[in-house]
């Protein structure tokens, strides 16, 4: 539809036309601000806890889990020099506390969502699929934080009630 | 023919060059969520009226909902 917009513009006389082509679906996943009355407020990117941990594959589990005892978290993301996600630390890893990297403790490749799922989808899934959080990446991989059910029912409900 | 931009040229085109940003779905489409300070001039409507309220010296970045 944008290239036709584009071209119409073009042949009406403006000189200076660009086209957006990934449009909004790219916008909202990469967690940048959406208006309107499903705008970002609506979307699991407003309610991501961002402090969520980090390491990298070479790290050793014994020091990222003294990290994690300090922060209080009970899970830690494994991420490239980008902050591009490639696997994920569970508890059980975290209970074991085997002398490894973070490259052996990890689940490779995690389930993900983008920022601009909506809210409401987003508790459905977690409750279907019994998940007690969600990892929330960009479109190309890169972490943004963790979206927990707690928060997430949360901030539904208060949605619900201002509507 | 248009030049197509990725996200981070549309952020430099409407920080550096007050570019104006014009989303052409449908209105409904529109006013469900759009790209903050968009505005909105659905395909079908588009014409030398609708498009007069444009401003022809600043650049245009048209977008919709994807690569659809």
């Amino acid at each position: 539809m944008s290239p036709r917009a584009a071209s119409r513009l073009e042949s009406i006389g403006f000189e200076q036309v660009y086209e957006y082509a990934a449009g909004k679906a790219d916008w909202g996943s990469a967690g940048l601000p959406l208006e309107g009355e499903n705008g970002s407020e609506t979307r699991v990117g407003a309610y991501v806890r961002r402090d969520v941990p980090t390491c990298r594959l070479e790290d050793r589990l014994h020091d990222v889990c003294d990290e994690l005892d300090a922060t209080g978290w009970d899970t830690c993301f494994v991420v490239d020099e980008a902050r591009v996600v490639l696997g994920r630390i569970g508890r059980r890893a975290i209970r074991r506390r085997e002398d490894v990297t973070a490259e052996d403790a990890m689940t490779s490749g995690p389930s993900t969502v983008r920022p601009s799922m909506r809210l409401a989808d987003a508790v459905a899934r977690m409750r279907d699929q019994r998940l007690t959080n969600l990892p929330v990446t960009t479109s190309d991989g890169k972490l943004i934080g963790l979206l927990t059910r707690p928060d997430a029912e949360r901030a539904l409900a208060e949605l619900g009630r201002a509507a | 023919m248009a030049q197509v931009v990725d996200r981070d040229a549309v952020r430099r085109l409407l920080a550096q060059e007050a570019a104006q940003l014009v989303e052409v779905l449908p209105a409904a489409e529109y006013e469900d969520e759009h790209l903050p300070g968009a505005i909105s001039l659905p395909l079908k409507e588009l014409d030398r009226s609708s498009a007069a309220r444009l401003d022809p010296a600043r650049p245009v970045i048209v977008y919709c909902y994807d690569l659809q």
